[in-house]
Order: C-alpha cells, then structure tokens, then sequence
C-alpha cells in the first residue's frame, strides 16, 4: 500500500488508533440494533453495530453502537467519532449519542 | 453508545437535588451476542427499563442529553431498550 489516509488527528497521535477514546475512528460496520422504546429524539435514527479497526484493518477493542449519519449500511468501512460531537451530523435535533457515523470510507492506505 | 444488561437497582435517598425521582439501574455490558463482559456502571434509566432487559447506554456528557436530564450530574443514561441485535460477522 502506498498511501494511507485518515484523520488529521490520528496523524498527530497514531497510538490513539490503538485505543478506546480517540476522537475519530475507522471501523466496520457489524450489524444493526433494533430499540423500538429508546429516547425520543432517537426516533427515525439508524443504529449500528460497528468494530474499531486498526490501519491494518484487524479488530480493536469492543464493538459499539453508533448513530448512522451517512446511510452506511453492513460490512461496510466507516469513521466514526466519539463524544459529545456525535449528535451534530442530527442538529437542529440534539438525540443523546456518543457515537456516529460521519463517512464511509472508499479506501484508505498507511505509508509504512 | 454500550450495549448493556439491567442487572439490578441503585437506591439512593441522599443525592444530589436534580437527582431527586430519577430511576437508577445497575447495568453490565455485554458483547453483541449477549454475553456479559466488562465493567457494572449505574445509569439513570429514561426509558422504563426493567431487569434483565438489554438496553442502550449513552455515556459522558453526551449522557445529559436524554430527555430529563438536562444539567443533572449524570455521566451514562439508559436511552433505548433493545429488541432485537443483528450481527453479520462470523
């Protein structure tokens, strides 16, 4: 691979692609959760299972449940981001998420 | 956002004000196919979860963003009461 691109923070700190907090993630999309009782603002709201991947695309820590904002679907590649600023992509609606999908990634590659 | 099991109830009579009337459940994290994993937290149940329910948690300050907790010094809420997890990975 020649190029690899991801975010701007995980070119200032690669160990953070190693961790559970970083601010963006790559990841894969693994399935889908159904809620029919959930919060209101959460109605209309995708919810998807998605793995954290390294820059070699194995699995890192533990699946979680993230806010679909792009209409990513299963098995796809995605960046996610964590915190507080997930809800934004849903503005001017503010449904409680610490996790969305932002991007779905065409392709990605890591000098090495 | 974790997948987690409502494993049992908090009860606490001195707490903070804005704590007052809100519902406090034990919950255990659990993986995908509903195996138990990691940490016990308590969380302020929004939803009408009850015991052994597989819920969604919402944690950090994202938490305060449920229904009801505006400004309440709450860190993980419970925001939906799964039915059904579908996983296409081996």
């Amino acid at each position: 691979m020649a190029v690899r691109r991801h975010s701007f923070l995980q070119f200032c700190n690669p160990s953070i692609l190693q961790s559970g907090d970083s601010a963006m993630q790559l990841a894969r999309v693994i399935g889908d959760v159904v809620a029919t009782r959930k919060d209101e603002s959460l109605v209309g709201i995708k919810l998807l299972l998605v793995q954290p991947l390294t820059p070699a695309r194995e699995d890192v820590g533990r699946p979680l449940v993230a806010l679909d904002a792009v209409g990513a679907g299963v098995g796809e590649e995605v960046f996610f981001t964590r915190g507080k600023e997930a809800s934004f992509p849903f503005a001017p609606a503010e449904p409680p998420a610490d996790a969305a999908i932002v991007g779905i990634v065409d392709h990605w590659s890591v000098e090495a | 956002m974790l997948l987690a099991r409502i494993v049992g109830t908090v009860v606490a009579t001195r707490k903070d004000p804005r704590l007052v009337s809100s519902k406090l459940m034990v919950a255990r994290s659990v993986d995908p196919r509903g195996k138990p994993e990691g940490n016990y937290l308590v969380a302020v149940d929004t939803v009408d979860a009850g015991v052994g329910e597989t819920v969604l948690v919402v944690s950090g300050s994202s938490a305060r963003m449920a229904s009801g907790l505006k400004d309440c010094p709450v860190d993980a809420a419970i925001v939906g009461i799964v039915d059904a997890i579908e996983v296409n990975e081996p």
